[in-house]
């Protein structure tokens, strides 16, 4: 595959940042009390404040400060105790007051880092900036022929958080790798739901080439319109391997914004730099400096759940799994969290992960949304493993149990119960199991007899078999053994 | 008995004394509206079907014995930056021409429920752009008292219907001297809040951080009972200003023995009218006389107030503006092929030639390689002018100069010199950029009959220690009563 290698191979570096665009998951805008729910009718969410009408004013919603200021925490951020909101001046149809209300010089939050890769090959990449900012309304082209264009204002207003990382990725993979932690991270954390299909997580990329080994940084451009992780690589792709051509043949790559048409597979230049926009930037007079008391950024650091990393480690360190186990449960927040429910109730946290890792993520598909959804809560799983560990029943009765746990939801002694799965611990009716089965099986117990020992679980199978699963394995075993050699006297 | 002569107090004791009703009161304000408005044009529209509904359902209540309001009947004129819900909203700009906000201003939620009738709205520099009401896109507003003089401006509607009895009292916005300089060249008392005391929710954005709405009214007591209705927080303001700045009655009788007057004597050289410099030394005898401490203070030179001034107000207007692009509401050209196109028709058929000029000014000083020059200039020359006030707040207790350096001037006499027409606001725009509270006061006519004002100023949330002097001047130099009505020209 592509550009890397290729680059690579010819001495060139790639060096990438990211801005992301969060949408943070807050009831209503960030200056209006008007609904966020995506996939209302055009035009449905709107009022007065938020159309830009005559005489409004902007209201922060105190929501969306500390959701921002969550992510900033969980990233490391450093928290400005003053922030200043500004307005970015530019004319488009989707944006009602001719200005966006973003933060500039001073925003919400400095710094901060976020680790990608694993093992040897993990690296910490470096956050620039998190701030917030409103966002515009979507134009859509009709489609009757007229050639007008609609604008739906729903999303004007609709909170967000921008993300600008420090130059520091290499590759295109590196940059996909990151735009899935920083997804996993914003719904582990519970900001955003990482929805990019639904633009709930948009991104724009900024690259440069340069020689490898060189400090100096190369002429970047900016790619925008990626609406998926996968177009972020493809995209990044194409243009390093463009701007790699043009040093080689002599030539000077120029500034310039570039969109990624998908459906073509290709970039076009939307603007060079010297159609650069001046947003001509200043303070909002309508909001006054956000000023964040120290109690309060203490208050919403107690918000901060165990991020993925911390709690893969922990899982490792006090549940003694291993690191494949960790990686898999600390996946998604749901996912953890049920499994150290359900591990805590069984007490036998390894079996737990095996549990969770085939039963429960098979059940629902891989998809650990659905866990809020699924009947079976972590208690009676962890009382189903109970049950396992004590002997009470097989394992694999336990799946039967599980299967119909998962739909009904219902307690798996009831369950046990109801369906005659308990394990059968009686030595006379597993004796007179045995006996019909070595009754039907003469020609074997005659091998046994001569000494064959591996036809023992050709027995115990049977037994099993004519128990539907229900005797105790152990039990079996011991009694088998003493009917057979009875047979030898 | 003469109705459209009397204070709006006056009219609030007989109409709770049910000497006349609030109806009475309402036909007579727009009788006399609909007799001799046509010769100084100071409305735009007359509320006569909804302020006469009004003030029936007024006298039903007063007649059923429930408590009326503060302003229980009282008609008042709304400057047509101010949004009444429903009703034609323009700033005096045909690019909002037709256009009826969904919503009314909290200062007007405030006033109706205060018992106040809204007259209608009336006429002003469009969006408050100007100091002579000749910049309004629907014909200019004449001066009472001399037809062919200016009313002044930007409120130059609201002090002439006030002047000529058309209402007993009236709203205005006060961004530079909007309320205090017409109330000067029309002889009627004329307040300028402290900014944040009274929500600017509702109030068409001029300049954000200075833009602050005002009473204006035949005497002092008007405009403090106006006053009382208007301030308090607003939750819907983000910059609105905690409660508890409402002045009680009693204020007015309390003297002014040992308040402490300062005068800029500096400021006062050069231009100064001879008339005006004659009613100030009048006015600094009255205040003596009542006990006042009256000597000199030191303020930075004013011009620097107004270069100040003309870049932050100019800066914000142009974000503030940029709303009015023809796409949701209000004018929009027609035949534009692109966005583009549609903006700059709908913007250059729709602002008049100060707003454009202003836009442009706005746009300039905060463009990339400017900004640090003017814009960060300018601010910092307002944190010195503010620090500069509290200096001399701190050695008086209010400030005591002329509203203006001349009384007013003739119709058309500056149009054609924006430097000229700026600097007859020398003496009002320092207060905005502090953001202090002030009140001009009529002391006395000309020798050409025309009204002569002079100014307090006080500290942040010192309107207590403001209407006090205020009082003192106005009971020592007197009302000037009703402007003649006005003769053919």
């Amino acid at each position: 595959m592509g550009a890397p290698h290729e680059s690579a191979a010819r001495g060139y570096e790639p060096v990438i940042g990211l801005e992301v665009h969060c949408q943070l998951l807050t009831r209503s805008k960030i200056f209006c009390s008007c609904s966020t729910a995506f996939g209302a009718p055009p035009n449905s969410q709107v009022c007065p404040v938020c159309l830009g009408h005559p005489g409004v004013l902007p209201v922060l919603n105190r929501r969306a400060v500390e959701l921002a200021v969550v992510l900033g925490l969980a990233l490391g951020s450093k928290i400005r105790e003053v922030s200043v909101f500004a307005r970015k001046n530019y004319f488009y149809p989707d944006l009602p007051k001719g200005y966006q209300i973003s933060q500039y010089d001073l925003p919400l939050c400095d710094g901060g880092s976020l680790q990608i890769g694993t093992g040897d090959a993990r690296r910490t990449i470096g956050i620039t900036r998190l701030h917030l900012e409103e966002d515009a309304g979507k134009m859509k082209h009709a489609e009757d022929g007229s050639g007008r264009s609609l604008v739906d204002l729903n999303r004007c207003g609709v909170p967000l958080i921008e993300i600008v990382t420090e130059p520091d990725l290499r590759t295109p993979e590196e940059a996909h790798d990151f735009l899935e932690r920083l997804k996993q991270l914003v719904q582990y954390i519970g900001v955003c739901d990482g929805n990019m299909e639904g633009g709930s997580l948009r991104c724009d990329a900024n690259v440069s080439v340069r020689p490898r080994g060189s400090e100096a940084l190369g002429t970047k451009t900016e790619i925008k319109n990626l609406n998926s992780f996968r177009n972020v690589q493809r995209a990044l792709e194409h243009e390093i391997r463009r701007q790699i051509a043009v040093l080689e043949s002599a030539g000077r790559v120029e500034g310039a914004t570039l969109l990624w048409d998908a459906t073509r597979d290709r970039l076009q230049v939307m603007r060079t730099k010297e159609e650069a926009h001046d947003y001509r930037y200043f303070p909002e007079p309508d909001l006054l400096p956000l000023v964040l008391a120290e109690e309060w950024i203490a208050a919403i650091r107690g918000m901060v759940p165990e991020l993925p990393e911390a709690r893969r480690a922990r899982f490792v360190r006090e549940y003694a799994l291993p690191e494949y186990d960790a990686g898999v449960l600390t996946a998604t927040r749901e996912l953890a969290g049920f499994y150290e429910a359900a591990a805590r109730r069984s007490g036998d946290a390894k079996l737990a992960s095996n549990w969770v890792m085939t039963e429960l993520l098979g059940a629902v598909k891989g998809d650990t949304e659905r866990l809020r959804n699924l009947p079976l809560t972590p208690e009676r799983l962890g009382d189903l493993l109970a049950l396992i560990t004590s002997g009470a029943i097989s394992g694999k009765i336990a799946k039967a149990v599980f299967e119909e746990m998962a739909v009904s939801g219902g307690e798996p002694g009831a369950i046990i119960e109801a369906c005659g799965l308990s394990q059968i611990v009686d030595p006379d009716a597993i004796r007179a199991l045995i006996a019909e089965v070595l009754a039907a099986n003469a020609p074997q117990v005659v091998d046994y007899l001569a000494g064959h020992e591996r036809v023992l679980p050709h027995f115990i199978g049977q037994v099993m078999k004519a128990s539907r699963g229900r005797a105790n394995p152990e039990l079996t075993n011991r009694l088998l053994r003493e009917a057979l050699e009875a047979r030898r006297e | 008995m003469n109705l459209c002569g009397m204070s709006a107090h006056a009219l609030r004791d007989g109409i709770a004394a049910r000497r006349f009703s609030a109806e009475d009161v309402v036909r007579a304000f727009l009788d006399r509206i609909a007799a001799h408005d046509g010769r100084v044009h100071a409305f735009l529209e007359v509320h006569d079907t909804e302020a006469i509904a009004e003030a029936r359902r007024l006298d039903e209540e007063i007649a059923r014995g429930s408590e009326p309001g503060p302003l229980a009947g009282i008609p008042i004129a709304v400057k047509d930056n101010i949004c009444v819900r429903g009703r034609g909203t323009s700033c005096a700009s045909r690019i909002l021409s037709g256009y009826a906000p969904p919503y009314d201003a909290t200062v007007i939620e405030k006033l109706r429920a205060a018992g106040a009738v809204v007259l209608g709205k009336t006429n002003m520099d469009e969006f408050a752009m100007g100091s002579s009401t000749e910049n309004s896109g629907f014909g200019a507003t004449r001066n009472p008292w001399s037809l062919e003089h200016v009313p002044g401006g930007s409120s130059g509607g609201s002090a002439a219907a006030v002047a000529l009895g058309l209402a007993p009292v009236a709203l205005g916005s006060d961004t530079g001297g909007s309320v205090r300089q017409p109330g000067a060249f029309c002889g009627v008392a004329a307040m300028k809040p402290t900014y944040g005391t009274v929500s600017r929710r509702g109030l068409i954005a001029f300049a954000s951080s200075l833009d602050q709405i005002g009473p204006l009214g035949r005497d002092v007591q008007d405009c403090l009972n106006l006053y009382n209705v208007l301030c308090g927080p607003d939750p819907r303001d983000a910059t609105s200003a905690p409660g508890g700045h409402e002045v009680p009655e009693g204020a007015l009788l309390q003297g002014v023995r040992g308040l402490r007057v300062g005068v800029p004597w500096d400021w006062l050289g050069e231009g100064l009218h001879a008339d005006v410099e004659a009613a100030l030394g009048r006015s600094v005898e009255a205040l003596r006389q009542a006990g006042a401490l009256v000597g000199e203070v030191s303020l930075l030179d004013p011009s620097y107030a107004i270069a100040a001034y003309y870049i932050i107000a100019t800066a914000e207007a142009s974000a503030n503006l940029a709303r009015y692009d023809g796409v949701r509401y209000g004018a929009s050209a027609r035949g534009a092929e692109d966005p583009a196109g549609l903006y700059t028709g709908t913007r250059s058929e729709g602002f008049g030639a100060e707003v454009r000029r202003r836009i442009v000014l706005g746009t300039y000083v905060l463009s990339a390689g400017y900004y640090d020059a003017y814009y960060l200039r300018a601010q910092k020359a307002r944190r010195l002018i503010r620090d500069d006030f509290e200096r001399a707040f701190a050695m008086a207790d209010v400030l005591l100069l002329p509203t203006a350096p001349t009384p007013a001037f003739r119709i058309g006499e500056k149009t054609g010199d924006p430097l000229a027409m700026y600097l007859s606001d020398i003496f009002t725009v320092p207060l905005n950029l502090y953001a202090g509270c002030g009140i001009n006061v009529p002391a006395g006519l000309s020798a050409d009959e025309l009204p002569i004002g002079m100014q307090l100023l006080a500290p942040r949330f010192g309107e207590a220690a403001l209407f006090r002097a205020a009082q003192c001047l106005e009971s020592r130099l007197g009302t000037l009563g009703l402007a003649p009505e006005p003769a053919e020209t």
